[in-house]
């Protein structure tokens, strides 16, 4: 894989093989941190930031690990990664860091970065496997805010509380009330919810897949108008 | 002579399904004149406005699932999950608790699976567990019962249903509650000292299940289901009582009797547990889903965090009946057990 194509990159890591509803991994932090939009940012920055730092030194070293050793070594550039992001947090978001526990440390472990280090990283060069992590890490994440959106909404009926814990005190006002008066449904907050609505997000994506290809093949069927005899090889566009 | 081939099963049962549904909304009625009788108009309400979301909802999922809209709803069994969510919530619950039960029910727990009879775990039931992990609140108000304060009218019934923030109800522990809650007399004491107890359990409450009770023998005269799996409930959950009766002390879980006719356990026995779809269907196996299931109620009611657990029971027993079939399955006519040829 010498030529690498990043309109590629990004569909693949945003749309077309998104980790988070394509591929299905990572779905522990998905589930578990997913209650709130900040949570959510917190956990989807700290991952990008793992995997952009990951792919970028597995690229880096890949001609001078052997294969049999690869995947301890990788492991132990994610931790040594992780580790670091989990003192910046310390140091700038400590609320943030007490909230998301176990799971900071737990990025270790997520499928999504070994996948990309293993998968995509230890093939290509610097550049590309950096750009990989940052779009993968992105994907992720957007799910993720996106799902913590829907699950604040309908438990608690307020968007964006609470993010003053990842974005300074200003960040305090940018709480917004939807329904006033809101009797918290906390299936929705709760584990089961995230499944639920992991579940409607995955539907809702298959739709649009569906929808699109439908469009694709009703525009390849149609006829052209006025046209008769072309010659061309291939396909008209 | 010309020969039709007609394959078995040669003898075809009288019931379609919704003769079936029908007659199970029958068998309500008993329970819902009682319930209405003690509680007041706050049953029937729900009921009203359950059925009518109910009725909306399956025919938006089967205009979503293109199918015939028609048919399906001509089936009953939306009006049936309705019903019975409607009996199991409190009477003079708000309009969007009604209406996110049953959304939950019709769109999640029965259309996501794939409509009547593919549902793993019973709509009503799993609406109900929904509702009550997600608003705890409004899912233990239940109302005093006639004899203990005012009933109230038609009018403040609609108001507490459809204009909950004017309404101001009174609500009290139930039985279940205050058999949990007790830690320091003795039953007969408790019985002496709240008023919330009757002859045999709850005031009001023994007459509700007297009355489902009812209208499910009703059911198993007419052979909607057998007997098996509401019987071995009713066994099992009343043999636990007796062996953890404890002679009535403070520590005692309530007698037999108060746990037969408490809560929903008529109910439970003889409108969830006997649903065909999501309870085992050998004959043994009805019997070890009954039985495990009366278990898991005294369990929960009397170590678990909620007062009453039939729909837990219920949910987990539906995760388990699968399994339960796989190992009850009857021996094959001309066959030995293991499978093998006579």
């Amino acid at each position: 894989m010498t030529d690498v194509s990043y309109r590629e990159l990004s569909l693949n890591g945003l749309w077309k093989n998104n980790p988070a509803i394509v591929q299905l991994l990572g779905l522990c932090p998905l589930l578990a941190v997913t209650g709130s939009v900040v949570n959510a940012t917190g956990l989807a920055a700290a991952t990008t930031l793992v995997l952009v730092c990951s792919n970028t030194a597995v690229s880096l070293v890949r001609n001078i690990v052997s294969d049999a050793i690869r995947l301890p070594a990788f492991v132990m550039i994610i931790a040594a990664a992780v580790s670091c992001i989990e003192l910046l947090m310390q140091a700038f978001a400590y609320e943030l860091y007490e909230i998301l526990g176990i799971f900071l440390p737990l990025i270790t472990t997520n499928c999504v970065i070994l996948g990309r280090a293993d998968g995509f990283a230890s093939r290509n060069g610097v550049v590309p496997a950096a750009y990989d992590g940052f779009v993968m890490g992105a994907g992720f994440g957007l799910v993720l805010v996106f799902l913590g959106a829907i699950r604040e909404l309908l438990g608690t009926g307020a968007l964006f509380a609470n993010m003053d814990l990842l974005f300074g005190p200003d960040a305090a006002q940018w709480k917004i009330t939807v329904i006033d008066d809101y009797p918290n449904f906390l299936l929705a907050i709760l584990p089961p919810g995230a499944f639920i609505f992991t579940g409607l997000i995955i539907a809702g994506k298959n739709l649009v897949d569906a929808r699109i290809k439908r469009r694709r093949d009703a525009l390849k069927a149609a006829p052209v108008k006025g046209a008769k005899r072309v010659r061309v090889t291939g396909h008209i566009s | 002579m010309a020969l039709l081939r007609v394959t078995s099963p040669h003898a075809h049962g009288p019931m379609s399904t919704p003769r079936v549904m029908q007659n199970v909304l029958l068998a309500t009625v008993p329970g819902i004149v009682v319930l209405t009788h003690f509680f007041g108009f706050g049953t029937l309400v729900n009921l009203l406005w359950a059925c009518l979301v109910a009725l909306v909802c399956e025919a938006a999922a089967l205009k979503l699932r293109r199918r015939p809209i028609g048919f399906y709803l001509k089936d009953c069994s939306a009006l049936v999950t309705a019903t019975l969510l409607a009996i199991a919530l409190p009477p003079y619950s708000p309009w969007w608790l009604i209406a996110v039960g049953i959304a939950c029910a019709i769109l999640l727990a029965k259309h996501l699976y794939g409509g009547l009879g593919y549902n793993p775990f019973n709509p009503a039931m799993a609406g109900y567990v929904i509702l009550l992990i997600s608003f705890p609140l409004q899912m233990t108000a239940w109302t005093p019962p006639r004899g203990l304060g005012q009933t109230p009218g038609l009018v403040e019934a609609l108001q507490a249903c459809f204009w909950p923030s004017s309404y101001d109800g009174v609500t009290m522990a139930t039985p279940l509650d205050l058999m949990k809650q007790n830690s320091s007399l003795l039953v007969a004491d408790l019985w002496a000292q709240t008023p919330q107890f009757g002859r045999w359990a709850g005031l009001g409450w023994e007459w509700v299940n007297l009355a489902f009770l009812a209208g499910g023998a009703w059911l198993l005269y007419l052979r909607v289901f057998s007997w098996h799996a509401p019987l071995a409930m009713l066994a099992s959950l009343g043999l636990f009582a007796a062996v953890f009766y404890d002679g009535g002390s403070s520590a005692s879980g309530g007698s037999p009797l108060f746990h037969l006719l408490s809560g929903a356990t008529m109910f439970g026995a003889f409108f969830i547990v006997t649903d065909p779809v999501t309870s085992a269907v050998s004959v043994r196996g009805r019997l070890v889903y009954g039985a495990m299931i009366g278990a898991l109620v005294y369990i929960i009611r009397v170590r678990g965090n909620y007062p009453d657990a039939v729909a837990f029971a219920v949910l987990i027993m539906n995760f388990a009946a699968p399994l339960i079939d796989n190992y009850t399955q009857p021996r094959t006519y001309g066959r030995r057990r293991d499978g093998s040829e006579q």
